[in-house]
């Protein structure tokens, strides 16, 4: 018994880029598995693209590797590293694929590399579809009827058999991309293909359609002794039919009956054993509503987003508790983190519930589209506590901090006529739950609605329960016992306000304030230490309790950190990073650190990072509450990204002290007047602009400013709605269209300077500045600084520039009074820096930065924050010295996932998490970015397509001729080959209109890549849209900036230079000295 | 409408009606399932105490013709957070206040049900009222609580809830099995017949003469409600037939094998009621979940030598069971059964009606035969 003998080293492989389907849950695992290897006081050897995660993180692994996840780096860490064990099983789907090639390929067997936890040989039969169904055929657990095909004649036949609907699930990829239900043979066909393109085996899974049944989850954990358990069940409130990851779930099942509820965990458990998994896994049923029919959808043989959500559910660590049993120990023998009396071999029993909503990116991609499938589209997603269903569902619809915080009072669908209300019921997308309420609202019978919408009428009943109380709140006199009943259902009372016509304040005389409760993993059966709280109201408070418990450490008092949320586009796992970090900080400095967040996927709401753990939406009141039974000496928003920082003048109002840069200086920087003023007056320059409210004072001020100019709607926020344009004519339509929509508000107009675009994170004490260092963008200005490549250190920047750049930096931070972490962005054109953007708060580019090197930024920050001066931290002031590690960021797109979104490079961010580079030699860099962020390399050279609009028709120019040079064959529109005719480049024409041709290319793969830069006008119609869409769906690599196709070009040549690539820890590449460097290589 | 809850310390709480009317003295006991009210409901088991459900959303899809654990509810009443009105199921058949109300159980909602299951395991389980009279003066609550503390539990629980005659279960199975129904639960007899064992269930004041004479092969003791101590005649039934024939007991019926093999019960704090209670096989290191009900534990301290202890739970390492091969006497305290809760330890019947097969070749001793215990 124990931990297995002899167990030194253990490498851990991470899951690489965010991207829809692998969010932030498998940082949460893996620095949870990393701290359970630490423990047993086994070395960590963690390798990770991602240099977002905590993970990666000095102080988390022993050695870290930010390497591209490819097999050949792989070996050349292991034959280095030389790890006793791999732990492979909570690095996602990249992890598990990785693990299974580095065994094909046989590296773990020349090693001596033992896998960890769950064998090769069950991950494939879990895996493989074909296994898997007759694995489950042996056991008896029914599965849907199926079939396994590898070519399109295959899943014709059965198409033939069956009838439509069928679902099509490709075999080995994450979040179902590539599948789809297809209820029409047009719709089968683009399935199957994709399908059977995007499968690294090849091979999908057709399957009749069994939506409409209830589907459920039970996450199950299995001992190498056999004994299993289950940590929780999980009901979807959609129907089977939508993915998992986009359904509305509800923690633990609500409409099962003891019968159903253990039949199918009876069932689970003997999956389980049959597979021999040894660790987490996931098990997700269908099951009929009309009988005890059930069947068995999928097992995942690995901690997954569902464990996560089930960890944060129940308080049961099941990422932590996987890497015990990997390395040796039965459940029997590892403590219960949160009773600290009894053992892991137990099964949680809460008496609250849990509701979990995804986040989905549709209000930044307004084209895209909303139906929900089989393919995961939600880029995060929130959870929310509460003592009842209606409480938890409440307060997970205010977590999704969106304009309105209720289930109705919705203009977008208080607006729609009661036919199509109806009509509209039966479209499964992000906004049905609304619908659904507007629908109850106006007196559509309950039991009408679960019949169209398949949603159990439980759930819509208990959505009727809400709807009416607000209805009864209207109609009546508001009394104490009215509005405690509504704060019992999770009203806010900004909704309770809205309602009768009040302000809140007047609540004030009911003197009812939020109680506390705390996640226990056992429903109060045993006491619990478990600093994890979420809100209830007209309940006793357990907070005193703790606190008092807790009390024996000195605090010099409390420190609110506010978390960022969901993961969105533009806000990601970064600020998790940072939120994390800063609470660490504030603990080492002697204070008591308290997290709000409602992100379930993140560590930051892993009960052991702060002192305590408040599971809270993200919104005012909900903030607030915690605050006035906390009262903590101030709140620190820097961290938390746009999420903390819209909270910061809330906040304020209410009494609150911000801590760091202060809510003027917020405001200074924020305000675009306000910062307009502050430059001129520190003379530093900046992109002219001015604000229109009609076409001809557009059209005036583009005389004035000159074209290019950036143009975008002054009410969006976070780089929506923004773009260049070049002349009048785009100026209009862009004008019209942004009119269209609101013509209260004007649009901005700035001169677009098509320079250099370089970047800057800094810290700052009010009286020094230390600059990490400074990144530039591969692609030129007007690409958002997400979306764009960087280079750390700077290449073409001068070292004068780069004096200006400090200097700017140190006036701002001065000027503005800036005490934390800032980020500018600058543009250099012409020897003149620009400033384009001032944030007062920690940025994307922290935890990179951090990493590269070395300097703790959010520690140093929080210290700063705390009084302690920079210059005492030991890293100096100013800029900060370079070393010789040169670091290339890439950004990485869930395009495929979202159907019918412009993968067009723009001022808006679209991207969903990064890859780093990381080498002492650039070009080996800029070739490991293109490797990490999923390139393939090495492939015969086949046709590039070159569309250019006119304005980059000539700058395109030299990169085309390095193509032809490189060995492509270029492949123009009729516009581009007229040009590169006229200037001597051989290339054959296609029409634009020839899609059907193209997309024939690409689904055969002879197709390299497409150089296409984008002609204005949001218009999915156009011929370019639909290139880059397609290429997209086929993976053929698509450049609209002719800056990364030029990168990518250098990134060929150096690959097909048969460079050795190597490896190194951040650490080591930090420390190579240029001496050391040639050394080596001459030796 | 109000209805209120008293605790013999004094602490009242107040909620809303649902179930049956009336006032009702019993000990109050917290569950922390998850599912499975119907069954809890129904388990004899429950006489004379008074649940909470720590789960806090009750009645989600109503009650069913199928999951009863016995023909009347024999428990006083059900304290929740929220009784569910709008239930959702294919087999529902009616509301669970609908159902309280027909059964005369008293239900009470929107009680701060973490807040008292707290105190319960503080304080350990209490006596308590619950009443739908109108409360309004303290004198009246003084009263009542003077009234709950001079409450004596009925001694002869076991009595109340058996069966009044005899009957059969299977008739035409190969087991010939005996089964003494301390308040037995369905799921106890489904899974013996299941097993293919004609289960005959005796009413809890059978003597050992007649199950002897009656030629049953093996005898089954059930599970059954209050304190095992003071089941003196059943006690001395079970002592009268160890070694004459194999028995296996649960929960109660297991306790009542303990004391009638020389070891002794005690009261728990709180209890065990609920389906997540881990317990490890002491013989193959494996755990499984059970589902638990149960307010006495044996005193593994007082075991004879002639009991070994096979099963143990994890989370307070109480005892759970033990055997004895050389008497073929096999108990646990936990429910195999289930219903509600986890069904792994269901291998333990399969494992019993192997052994009960075996058993079917041995001789059954009479009455007067003297057993070396």
């Amino acid at each position: 018994m124990g931990k297995i003998q002899g167990l030194k080293k253990v490498m851990v492989i991470g899951s690489g880029p965010i991207v829809i389907g692998q969010a932030a849950e498998f940082d949460y695992a893996g620095v949870q598995a990393c701290r359970a290897l630490k423990e047993e006081n086994i070395k960590v050897v963690l390798v990770n693209s991602n240099p977002a995660t905590i993970m990666t993180d000095e102080n988390i692994a022993d050695k870290v590797y930010i390497e591209p996840l490819d097999i050949n780096i792989l070996e050349d860490i292991i034959r280095k590293e030389r790890p006793d064990g791999l732990i492979a099983s909570l690095g996602g789907q990249t992890g598990l694929n990785l693990a299974m090639e580095l065994h094909r390929a046989g590296i773990l067997e020349k090693y001596n590399l033992k896998l960890l936890g769950t064998n090769i040989e069950s991950i494939n039969k879990a895996e493989d579809r074909e296994l898997f169904k007759n694995l489950m055929n042996e056991i008896g657990e029914p599965v849907p009827e199926s079939e396994i095909v590898s070519d399109y004649e295959g899943a014709k036949k059965f198409a033939e058999r069956i009838g439509f609907p069928i679902i099509i699930r490709p075999a080995f990829t994450l979040g179902g991309s590539g599948g789809g239900i297809a209820k029409n043979e047009a719709e089968y066909d683009q399935y199957v293909t994709t399908g059977l393109q995007q499968s690294p085996i090849n091979q999908i899974l057709v399957e009749k359609s069994i939506a409409g049944f209830k589907e459920v989850e039970y996450e199950v954990m299995r001992d190498a002794n056999d004994s299993c358990i289950t940590v929780c069940n999980m009901e979807n409130i959609d129907p089977i039919g939508i993915h998992t990851g986009d359904s509305i779930v509800v923690a633990p099942s609500q409409t099962l009956t003891n019968n159903e509820y253990q039949m199918l965990r009876t069932s689970a458990i003997k999956i389980i054993r049959a597979l021999k998994i040894e660790g987490g896994c996931n098990v997700q049923f269908a099951l009929d509503t009309k009988s005890n029919q059930y069947y068995v959808i999928e097992v995942n043989p690995r901690v997954s987003r569902s464990s996560a959500l089930a960890s944060k559910a129940t308080g049961y660590p099941i990422a932590k508790v996987t890497t015990k049993i990997a390395i040796g120990y039965k459940l029997n023998e590892i403590q219960n983190a949160i009773t600290k009396k009894t053992v892991a071999a137990f099964e949680p029993s809460l008496d609250y519930v849990v509701v979990k909503i995804p986040k989905w990116p549709f209000d930044k991609f307004a084209t895209g589209d909303r139906i929900l499938g089989t393919k995961m589209k939600a880029t995060g997603e929130i959870m929310a506590i509460g003592r009842t269903f209606n409480n938890a569902f409440k307060k997970a619809i205010a977590s999704l901090e969106e304009k309105y915080t209720g289930l109705t009072m919705r203009p977008e669908f208080e607006s729609i006529g009661y036919d199509e209300l109806i009509e509209a019921l039966s479209i499964q997308d992000d906004r049905r739950i609304f619908r659904v309420s507007e629908a109850i609202k106006r007196g559509v019978e309950p039991h009408k609605i679960s019949d169209i919408t398949k949603i159990d009428y439980w759930f819509i009943s208990k959505i009727k329960e809400i709807v009416d109380f607000e209805k009864f709140i209207s109609q009546n006199e508001l009394t104490e016992e009215i509005y405690k009943k509504a704060k019992e259902m999770g009203f806010l009372d900004s909704e309770i306000a809205k309602i009768k016509g009040v302000d809140e304040k007047e609540f004030e005389k009911y003197n009812v304030e939020a109680s506390f409760r705390i996640v226990d993993t056992c429903a109060a059966e045993f006491a619990a230490m478990t600093p994890y709280f979420y809100s209830t109201y007209n309940e006793e408070c357990e907070l005193d309790k703790i606190k008092e418990r807790n009390f024996n450490k000195k605090s010099k008092g409390n420190i609110v950190v506010l978390g960022s949320g969901p993961i969105r586009i533009g806000q990601g796992i970064e600020f998790d990073y940072c939120s994390v970090h800063s609470s660490w900080a504030i603990a080492e400095n002697g204070y008591e650190s308290v997290m709000i967040n409602s992100n379930p996927e993140t560590l930051s709401t892993d009960f052991d990072i702060a002192d305590r753990l408040y599971f809270e939406p993200m919104n005012i009141e909900n903030v607030m509450n915690v605050i006035k039974k906390e009262k903590p000496l101030g709140v620190m928003v820097q961290f938390g990204g746009q999420t903390a920082i819209n909270l910061a003048s809330k906040l304020s109002e209410r009494g609150v002290k911000i801590l760091g840069t202060s809510l003027e200086s917020i405001n200074a920087v924020e305000d675009r007047k306000v910062f307009e003023k502050l430059l001129r007056d520190l003379k530093i320059p900046q992109p002219k602009g001015r604000g229109v409210k009609s076409a001809q004072e557009a059209l005036d001020a583009t005389k004035e400013l000159g074209y290019p100019v950036l143009v975008r709607p002054s009410y969006v926020i976070g780089g929506r709605g923004m773009q260049v344009v070049y002349n009048d004519d785009e100026l209009l339509t862009y004008i019209n269209e942004a009119f269209k929509f609101s013509s209260k508000h004007p649009v901005l107009i700035d001169q677009y300077i098509e320079g250099q675009e370089v970047e800057l994170d800094a810290i700052s004490d009010g009286k020094d500045v230390l600059i990490p260092g400074i990144c530039e963008h591969i692609e030129r200005a007007g690409v958002h600084s997400g979306d764009s490549m960087s280079i750390y250190p700077t290449r073409n920047i001068t070292s004068k520039q780069e004096k200006t750049l400090v200097k700017y930096a140190k006036e701002i931070a001065k000027k503005t009074n800036i005490v934390g972490l800032m980020n500018i962005q600058f543009i250099i054109k012409d020897d003149v820096v620009y400033v384009i953007e001032v944030n007062p708060r920690a940025s994307r580019t922290v935890p990179i930065m951090s990493k590269v090197t070395g300097i703790p930024m959010a520690k140093i920050a929080v210290n700063v924050i705390l009084g302690k001066s920079l210059k005492s931290q030991g890293f100096g002031v100013g800029l900060y010295k370079k070393s010789n590690l040169i670091c290339v960021k890439m950004p990485v797109f869930s395009f495929q996932k979202l159907n019918r979104i412009d993968p067009a490079l723009a001022p808006e961010m679209k991207s969903t998490g990064e890859v780093l580079g990381i080498d002492t030699d650039y070009k080996k860099a800029l070739l490991k970015a293109f490797i990490a962020g999923g390139y393939k390399f090495g492939g015969r050279k086949q046709r590039v397509l070159v569309s250019l609009n006119d304005h980059y028709k000539k700058p395109a120019l030299k990169i085309i001729k390095k193509m032809f040079g490189q060995g492509y064959f270029i492949m123009a529109t009729w516009g581009t080959h007229k040009f590169l005719e006229k200037n001597g480049i051989p290339s054959k024409m296609i029409e634009k209109f020839m899609i059907d041709k193209l997309q024939k290319r690409m689904k055969e793969g002879r197709l390299s890549f497409v150089l296409n830069t984008p002609t204005l006008g949001k218009n999915s119609q156009t011929s370019g849209f639909q290139i880059r869409t397609i290429a997209e769906m086929y993976c053929i690599p698509c450049f609209t900036s002719i800056d990364t196709a030029r990168a990518y070009l250098s990134a060929v040549k150096t690959y097909d230079k048969k460079v050795r690539l190597t490896t190194d820890t951040v650490s080591n590449y930090r420390k190579k000295h240029f001496f050391d460097f040639l050394f080596n290589k001459t030796k | 409408m109000l209805a209120t809850l008293i605790l013999e310390d004094g602490t009242v709480y107040k909620g809303e009606h649902f179930g049956a009317f009336g006032t009702k003295i019993g000990e109050i006991v917290f569950n922390t399932s998850m599912t499975g009210y119907q069954e809890i409901l129904t388990d004899p088991s429950y006489a004379n105490q008074i649940i909470v459900m720590t789960y806090p959303e009750i009645g989600n899809y109503g009650i069913n013709e199928e999951d009863f654990e016995s023909i009347n509810p024999k428990c006083l009443g059900m304290i929740v957070k929220n009784a569910c009105k709008n239930d959702s199921h294919y087999k529902s058949k009616e509301t669970i206040s609908k159902y309280l109300e027909r059964n005369g159980i008293i239900g009470i909602e929107g009680i701060d049900t973490r807040s008292l299951t707290i105190k319960i395991r503080e304080k350990g389980v209490m006596k308590c009222m619950v009443t739908t009279d109108a409360i309004f003066t303290e004198d009246d609550i003084t009263q009542r609580i003077a009234a709950i503390c001079v409450h004596k539990a009925d001694k002869d629980i076991v009595f109340k809830v058996t069966t009044n005659e005899p009957y059969v279960v299977n008739p035409n199975g190969e087991i010939d099995l005996a089964l003494i129904d301390y308040g037995t639960k369905q799921g106890i007899v489904n899974s013996l017949a299941e097993r293919g064992c004609k289960v005959t269930v005796y009413p809890a004041g059978i003597d050992s003469k007649t199950i002897l004479e009656n030629g049953h092969k093996c005898l089954f003791l059930s599970n059954g409600p209050g304190d095992p101590a003071d089941c003196e005649f059943e006690i001395k039934t079970v002592e009268e037939l160890i070694g004459k024939i194999p028995i296996f007991g649960i929960c109660l019926g297991y306790q009542l094998l303990s004391i009638a093999l020389g070891a002794k019960t005690y009261k728990l704090k709180y209890g065990h009621r609920g389906g997540n209670h881990p317990v490890i096989n002491l013989q193959t290191g494996k755990v499984m979940v059970t589902s638990q009900n149960h307010g006495y534990a044996v005193d593994r301290n007082t075991l004879s030598g002639i009991m070994l202890e096979t099963y143990k739970n994890l989370d307070d390492d109480t005892m759970e069971g033990f055997s004895s091969e050389r008497l073929k006497i096999y108990a646990v305290q936990f429910h195999p059964e289930a219903k509600p809760g986890p069904t792994d330890a269901s291998v333990i019947f399969d494992e019993w009606t192997a052994l009960m097969k075996e058993y079917q070749a041995y001789p059954v001793r009479k009455a007067d035969d003297m057993v070396n215990v």
